[in-house]
């Protein structure tokens, strides 16, 4: 077995990354392709690949400036959406507080929901291994160079073919959401949720400023709430995990 | 102009969220509750967001017919997505269902 060094943690982490960047490239493609729909330039389409990161809130942000979304509330339902990786950044925070400020705040950035998943299960695998943080930048980074490449295929995609937004290209956002939704509504008060916000989302779909998508989030996960849990599990597992 | 600081705020916001725990270590602290409620919001912003897009998608009234291939191909998607629980092949058929249906209908 050879030793373990910087390098090779680092390749271990981008190769055991290869199945998520396979399965981030259509989001990726589908992004850049609905740019034009939110009235962005292909370079700022770009831009946020490279500096947001964070595919759920790029569709969210791209989606809500199409419906003419007011500032605030897109960074608002930016800020719901990434709440998220507060609870990814404690489970991981044991193997990350005792790094320099300049490696932590990188690997905060390159964290995603992907790159959660294998750098906390390889974690669990190698609960001490010192150079834990290369195998950590090795799948971050492979999540976000992969991410800009078919961003930017998705971009001349959508460039070269305008006549698909008329088509109803955002459309593909619809049915991305669903394809993430649906396999998480395992539970009943996770699928009371998802009911209860859809229906205030649309039944106040005229609030200016889509304030109505707000609303409906505030509801849905009070109704999630209220129910009773099926089992203490999941996300309050993680956490110790 | 407006859409550049849309973006970088957007931006900002997502790194402060996913670095402030790495960058204060353990004086974040979470109430419970607050775990349990973030686990619900996946699922309730994504359904916000598209359920209007599906329903009514020229934003003027209900239009459950078949005239709206946007309720017709999210049916069949969500079906899709309970039988297999494959993301790609739910997205894949969904779209081909929604393009076919439009063009045809």
């Amino acid at each position: 077995m050879l030793p373990k060094t910087p390098l090779s943690e680092f390749v271990a982490g981008t190769r055991d990354t290869v199945p998520m960047l396979l399965g981030a490239a259509p989001f990726a493609i589908i992004f850049g392709s609905l740019t034009p729909s939110a009235h962005l330039a292909l370079w700022q389409g770009q831009m946020m690949s490279l500096t947001v990161f964070a595919g759920s809130s790029q569709f969210i942000g791209v989606g809500l400036m199409a419906s003419a979304a007011s500032m605030l509330v897109i960074w608002l339902a930016t800020f719901i959406v990434n709440l998220r990786h507060t609870l990814y950044a404690a489970t991981l925070l044991p193997q990350v507080r005792h790094l320099p400020f300049r490696w932590r705040w990188l690997l905060g950035f390159l964290l995603t929901d992907e790159t959660f998943a294998i750098v906390n299960s390889h974690y669990i695998r190698h609960p001490d291994n010192p150079l834990g943080h290369w195998y950590f930048l090795g799948s971050g980074l492979a999540m976000y160079i992969n991410w800009q490449c078919w961003t930017l295929i998705g971009l001349i995609f959508g460039a070269a073919f305008p006549q698909l937004q008329n088509m109803g290209l955002d459309y593909a956002m619809v049915v991305t959401f669903i394809a993430i939704v649906v396999p998480q509504l395992t539970k009943v008060p996770q699928l009371a949720a998802a009911l209860t916000a859809g229906a205030v989302a649309y039944l106040l779909q005229g609030l200016p400023y889509k304030l109505g998508l707000l609303a409906a989030i505030a509801v849905g996960v009070t109704v999630g709430l209220a129910l009773p849990k099926p089992q203490a599990q999941t996300l309050a597992n993680q956490e110790n995990a | 102009m407006n859409e550049t600081i849309t973006v970088l705020g957007m931006a900002l916001i997502t790194f402060v969220i996913k670095a402030l725990v790495f960058l204060l270590g353990d004086r974040v602290r979470f109430p419970p509750l607050l775990v349990r409620a973030l686990g619900f919001i996946p699922v309730t912003v994504l359904t916000a967001i598209i359920v209007p897009m599906i329903l009514s998608p020229h934003g003027q009234g209900l239009e459950i017919n078949l005239h709206n291939p946007q309720l017709i191909a999210s049916i069949f998607a969500v079906s899709v997505c309970v039988a297999t629980r494959r993301q790609l092949l739910t997205i894949i058929a969904g779209l081909a269902v929604f393009f076919t249906w439009q063009t045809w209908m």
